[in-house]
């Protein structure tokens, strides 16, 4: 019987208590986001206080309204801050990927001085809350002509996105086995053809991860965008979330709809790259 | 195909010699075996060979090119690796036309080299698959065929069966020796099992702590080992060693003597198939475990202080048990100096 139990199916009893503790999790986990649906669906915008996560009356005013808002001179403006997140993300994510990859490469494969340190003060760089940076960063872009621009906010965010992700490169870059390199070599390939046909290939579900990572990071960064852009066309959508807590009241409908809108695109990337997210994570944890 | 010429290569990390000083040349179309204990050096000397190590000191020479200087790429030489080493997102096929594919050369030569190898290998009807849909045998064959696709000047191999099983290992061997004997290849191969080295080499390098033991046929090898290291290494069961006292132009160990020219303390080895049991006179020794093999049998026994092995035909001895007496003679020994461990007859 112990045996059965040990490698066979689970028991009755045991099945519906594991079920029972997902179930009880799952509703745990849910409920806040129901909970965020409700708002978004009520055409109110007051705070709810009644416990129950589903809406008495759904509308998608409050969607139409946070989608359709516009600047003083008439034109689109949600769609002009989506395209700014967008932006900022993307490049942040390309920039951190593209120089964290033959960074992550070349402190995986070669000793040479400074190696050690370096990847330490890439760690150390982390370690800083963003609100620390705030000041000197705002000082810079100013000198820069950079306050108020897409491209700054994206160097921004590169200064932590390009050690994250040399980081998490290296770590994945030691897990394949200096032997295809060497076979390549062996087969006439140049370094960097079998950097860019080898090594690359096979690191994808880490370039995948990692980009993601960095993308989802500048996506949901609040404190630097609010510090940097002042002009409301240059908000990216966090800030813009933000606009909703006002002084004297919040606009909790609006800033529901929002913050779901908000979390589509990621929730969208999540699931297309949700193949690669598992390969990614899994990665080095089995041998063969 | 071409030769292969060693001279004075030495090879540290730091100042941790690896490689003392060695010497040899490769004829073209030998099969040269690289043999020895775990970090002996061999695997290094042959990732010298490749161009994957810089020399220290020395020179190397494929053909009459010294390569000390050459990238691996251009060293005109390929390595089968211990672990496959395939490209696990490439198919059979892809694996096996990389090389040719980076070198340049037109897709039908690269399409009718690839199915060329493919026969060779039995590979034909596995060429699109990826590497983890193989066999570990096959996926050696794919590491081999990517190998000779390229008709390199030299083939070396590092431990190539090593990760197989037995069977497979012997199977293997002998489509190597059928491979080298078709493709007449300059071949370095490294191993630490000496069946596989005694099996396929023209010649054998042992070779113990970065140290050139001896370099010669396996009979030469097997018959006149340079040192007691050859000796015990090479030969399988390994042979018996006795401790004795060379006087009077003989040494005499547990009752058997044998002729000595020199004087002094040596080892007397003897090959457990130059040992004769006998249920006669002379020196006895005690059963100890019998290990039956089929035809023959492999006899542990207690000579006076000295554990020994024997080999034996089942059908003569077969009835052997542990404790029993039986008499020993052996036909043949090599007497090694018990200090400098060279061989003195």
């Amino acid at each position: 019987m112990s045996q059965q139990s040990q490698g066979g199916a689970p028991s009755v009893p045991v099945l519906l208590a594991t079920h029972l503790v997902l179930v009880v999790t799952t509703l745990a986990v849910l409920y806040p986001v129901l909970w965020v649906l409700k708002m978004a669906l009520t055409p109110s915008q007051a705070f709810s206080m009644d416990p129950m996560p589903f809406p008495t009356e759904v509308s998608f005013q409050n969607f139409r309204e946070v989608i359709g808002t516009t600047a003083a001179d008439g034109s689109w403006l949600f769609g002009r801050q989506l395209l700014n997140s967008l932006f900022v993300s993307a490049v942040t994510s390309a920039l951190g990927i593209t120089l964290a990859c033959t960074a992550g490469y070349a402190m995986s494969r070669w000793a040479f001085p400074g190696r050690d340190i370096g990847m330490s003060m890439f760690l150390v760089t982390q370690m800083f809350p963003g609100v620390v940076m705030a000041i000197p960063l705002y000082i810079l872009l100013d000198e820069a002509g950079l306050l108020n621009s897409m491209l700054g906010l994206a160097l921004v965010y590169s200064t932590t996105a390009v050690p994250f992700s040399t980081w998490n490169l290296k770590g994945y870059f030691d897990t394949i086995p200096v032997e295809l390199e060497e076979a390549a070599l062996m087969d006439g390939a140049s370094r960097w053809m079998t950097f860019t046909r080898i090594i690359l290939p096979l690191a994808r579900p880490a370039l995948v991860v990692t980009a993601l990572f960095s993308f989802m990071t500048a996506w949901n960064e609040f404190i630097l965008a609010a510090t940097f852009m002042g002009d409301e066309r240059a908000f990216t959508l966090p800030v813009v979330l933000q606009s909703y807590v006002g002084d004297f009241g919040t606009e909790w409908g609006r800033f529901a709809a929002g913050s779901i809108l908000v979390s589509l695109p990621v929730m969208l990337l999540f699931f297309a790259l949700q193949r690669f997210l598992v390969e990614g994570l899994t990665a080095g944890s089995v041998k063969g | 195909m071409a030769t292969l010429r060693l001279d004075g290569v030495r090879k540290s990390y730091g100042d941790v010699p690896v490689l003392h000083t060695v010497s040899m040349n490769v004829a073209d179309g030998e099969f040269l075996v690289l043999v020895g204990p775990s970090g002996c050096g061999k695997s290094t000397l042959l990732r010298c060979i490749a161009g994957l190590e810089d020399i220290s000191a020395g020179d190397l020479h494929i053909g009459e090119r010294r390569v000390n200087d050459l990238a691996p790429r251009d060293r005109d030489v390929a390595m089968v690796f211990q672990s496959y080493a395939l490209y696990p997102h490439m198919t059979v096929r892809e694996n096996m036309a990389f090389g040719l594919r980076v070198r340049g050369a037109p897709e039908e030569e690269i399409t009718r080299l690839v199915n060329q190898a493919a026969e060779m290998l039995a590979l034909g009807s596995y060429l699109d698959r990826l590497p983890k849909a193989l066999s570990g045998g096959q996926r050696q064959r794919v590491a081999i065929g990517r190998a000779i696709v390229r008709r390199p000047k030299v083939f070396l191999f590092d431990e190539p069966l090593s990760n197989l099983d037995a069977a497979l290992r012997g199977q293997m061997r002998v489509e190597l020796k059928r491979l080298h004997r078709d493709l007449n290849a300059t071949i370095v191969y490294v191993t630490h099992d000496q069946i596989e080295a005694m099996t396929l080499a023209d010649r054998i390098l042992v070779l113990n702590g970065g140290l050139v033991q001896q370099l010669g046929t396996p009979a030469e090898l097997f018959d006149t080992p340079a040192n007691r290291f050859v000796a015990g290494f090479i030969g399988s069961p390994a042979m018996n060693f006795l401790k004795g006292n060379a006087q009077g132009g003989q040494v005499t160990v547990e009752g058997l003597s044998f002729p000595c020219q020199t004087s002094g303390e040596v080892e007397v080895g003897l090959r457990p198939n130059d040992l004769v049991l006998s249920r006669g006179a002379g020196p006895q020794a005690t059963v100890d475990v019998v290990e039956h093999l089929g035809w023959e049998m492999l006899v542990h026994l207690q000579l006076g202080a000295h554990k020994i092995a024997a080999r034996a035909e089942t059908a003569v001895m077969g009835s052997l048990k542990p404790g029993d007496k039986v008499a020993v003679a052996a036909e043949r020994a090599h007497l090694f100096s018990a200090v400098s461990g060279l061989r003195v007859q």
